[in-house]
């Protein structure tokens, strides 16, 4: 029967189906970070229970991490009982742990990929909900919590019911200046954040085909603002080539076997999805939100929706975002003046990430009363971007430099903004409060960020842009 | 875990849609937080800090509630499990919503919560009766019959799988229950190394 790529990365890491109806799925890479792993750590050693799969198992010192240059473990004492517990628990467990200082340390999701240890059609955990980014290599990925955190490092397998399938079929090229991060945005907007709810997304389609690996890795982050626990990419040449050579990946004659195995990694023609949606991003402009979750969505040109064009029942909401926002109903959002930006995550922290940005940022000056910071997705991306100069735009441009970690996503280590501020973030969550209390996130491109860093107001990046080439 | 049999105590309505678990719980800079102050902790203060009187977990009669009552897709953004905790650490053992998010319903289950759905035309009635009842009387879900009771009505009857339900019911433990399969696992393990044997090595190539 035809399959969906999905079914047939799932049927091959089915090891049993447990009593009651769930499968277990084998779990080839299990990634942990410190601010829940911990807590696994000390339930699994009350229980006696050892790690299974120590070698397949790595851990990330990533949330809670200062971004401070020069940063050591007493830069932030809230830190340190979570590297501390985190350092302990990977060295008594013998899992592999990319420490604050290690030359490779960064975001999970940013560094696992750029050292080869994710790979197509291999299975992928880790305890954050973006887990799902990896799917960008033809992976399939599941985010958890720390209970289902503690059953995998006993037992190298998730429990779970088999997800429904769906396909986004994304089409057209996209304009210059419009990237990965502007078509999930307009994807969770036509389809709400609970519109992937028990599904696995499959992304394809020419615009798909079109991206690289850094911007499927963007997409497939998006999935779970959609609601969906898991997107991926079928893995091409594109994806075989970004994977050869990285140090973690299969060498020499397991290369080439595991090569061919990849090769047959498809949806089947004839494959069935529970759900089927398709846009056409030939017209897309650069997306930024305007609300409080991430479906709220807008081009950056557009006006913020009018009460009337509101669901029934969601007025409420609606005002609540809007109030929160500091906007009224069909605003511009374009002008509207901002504090603070921000340009990271594992969303859009990786080297194509930073050099966008950069690439709007060169020569200018980051306007007055903004906080402007980049923060890389890794250790490894930074040191890149160094060798390329792009520490030194961004620095003669007022920006702040920070070292590699989750930083301002979610607030972790302490890096927020002051309440009432707006900022232009090219994270995952405009959730209130997420960035600090009070901070209204808009979320964005990383060159739309830096736009808004120049401008000191939200500008789309290609008036910008044309304006003095 | 603790099993779920039947609850009875205060239903404290939170009718609202997409509650994500960043509103939940905020995260937290202590690694062993009180869970119980951390819930809604943003959420159920004004602007100036104080508390506000009209977010219902900070009315009097909803104080020491037993159950949640909310909209669609609860629980939905971050997988942090202390969004469970902390509603375990403040007595709450069932949530009754529309719908949840996928990692946080799993999250309960993982922890003798009780996550109940209920169409909308149910969940439209019960949310009628518990503002209705207003804290004054408690209702009583009864897992083991799958219906909840109380006042303004008779029963509801809900929907939860049989696998679900039983797990709840005797508190069983998920990795005891995996662990039946260790031989299944150890086989899958040792096919893998034969067919695709990639997957069950990871090496660093440079050392």
């Amino acid at each position: 029967m035809a399959q969906t790529l999905f079914d047939k990365i799932w049927d091959a890491h089915r090891v049993a189906r447990r009593a009651d109806g769930r499968d277990l799925i084998y779990i080839d890479r299990h990634v942990l970070h410190e601010l829940h792993a911990p807590h696994a750590f000390r339930k699994l050693d009350a229980a006696r229970r050892r790690v299974r799969r120590p070698d397949l198992t790595f851990s990330m010192q990533d949330h809670t991490v200062p971004t401070t240059p020069g940063r050591s473990d007493a830069t932030n004492a809230q830190s340190t009982p979570f590297l501390t517990a985190m350092r302990e628990g990977s060295r008594k467990n013998g899992i592999r742990l990319f420490d604050i200082c290690d030359p490779e340390q960064g975001i999970c999701h940013v560094v696992a990929p750029e050292l080869g240890m994710v790979l197509p059609g291999a299975t992928h955990a880790v305890p954050d909900s973006h887990a799902c980014t990896v799917g960008g290599l033809g992976a399939l990925a599941f985010g958890c919590g720390t209970t289902e955190l503690e059953h995998i490092l006993a037992t190298q397998v998730i429990a779970m019911k088999r997800l429904k399938r769906m396909r986004i079929r994304l089409d057209g090229a996209l304009a210059p200046h419009v990237t990965a991060k502007d078509v999930a945005l307009r994807v969770i907007a036509e389809i709400g954040i609970a519109g992937g709810r028990g599904h696995a997304v499959e992304y394809a389609g020419a615009a798909v085909k079109a991206m690289s690996i850094e911007s499927r890795l963007t997409l497939c982050n998006l999935s779970i603002e959609m609601g969906a626990r898991s997107g991926l990419v079928a893995p091409d040449d594109t994806t075989f080539t970004w994977i050869a050579g990285r140090p973690w990946a299969p060498q020499g004659a397991a290369w080439d076997a595991a090569l061919a195995h990849w090769r047959t990694l498809a949806s089947d023609e004839e494959a069935e999805f529970d759900r089927e949606v398709a846009l056409d991003c030939s017209a897309l402009e650069p997306q930024i939100t305007w609300g409080t979750d991430p479906s709220q969505v807008i081009g950056v040109s557009g006006r913020v929706p009018e009460l009337a064009s509101i669901e029934a029942g969601q007025e409420g909401a609606f005002r609540r975002a809007l109030d929160y926002m500091g906007l009224r109903p069909g605003m511009l959002v374009a002008g509207l003046p901002v504090e603070r930006v921000f340009i990271g995550s594992c969303t859009n922290s990786r080297l194509p990430d930073l050099e966008a940005a950069a690439a709007v940022v060169r020569g200018r000056h980051v306007a007055e009363r903004v906080v402007a910071m980049v923060v890389p997705g890794s250790s490894t991306v930074k040191r890149q971007a160094e060798a390329v100069g792009l520490d030194q735009v961004f620095r003669a441009a007022g920006f702040f430099w920070g070292e590699s970690g989750c930083s301002m996503c979610a607030g972790g280590n302490g890096d927020r903004g002051e309440a009432g501020e707006r900022c232009v973030s090219t994270t995952n969550r405009n959730f209130e409060g997420r960035q600090g209390k009070g901070v209204r996130t808009h979320l964005a491109s990383p060159a739309t960020a830096a736009a808004a860093a120049i401008a000191g107001r939200i500008v789309d990046v290609r008036q910008m842009l044309a304006g003095e080439s | 875990m603790q099993p779920f049999t039947t609850l009875t105590g205060i239903a404290v309505p939170l009718l609202r849609d997409d509650v994500n678990t960043d509103q939940i719980t905020p995260i937290n800079r202590d690694i062993d937080p009180d869970w119980a102050a951390l819930l809604f902790a943003n959420t159920r203060k004004r602007a100036d800090g104080s508390d506000d009187p009209d977010f219902p977990l900070n009315k009097p009669q909803f104080r020491r509630p037993s159950i949640l009552v909310a909209g669609r897709n609860f629980g939905c953004g971050s997988s942090r499990e202390g969004a469970v905790w902390a509603m375990l650490a403040t007595g709450i053992r069932c949530i009754v919503a529309r719908s949840f998010a996928d990692i946080y319903r799993e999250n309960c289950l993982q922890n003798g919560l009780l996550p109940v759905e209920l169409e909308s035309a149910d969940s439209d009635a019960f949310a009628a009766r518990v503002l209705s009842a207003d804290g004054a009387a408690p209702f009583t879900v009864d897992l083991a019959a799958r219906t909840i009771s109380g006042p303004g009505g008779g029963p509801i009857a809900f929907v939860i799988t049989d696998a679900d339900r039983l797990r709840l019911l005797e508190g069983l433990d998920d990795i005891g229950l995996t662990l039946k399969h260790a031989q299944e696992i150890s086989d899958w393990e040792q096919r893998t190394r034969e067919r695709c044997p990639w997957l069950q090595s990871a090496m660093d190539s440079r050392q």
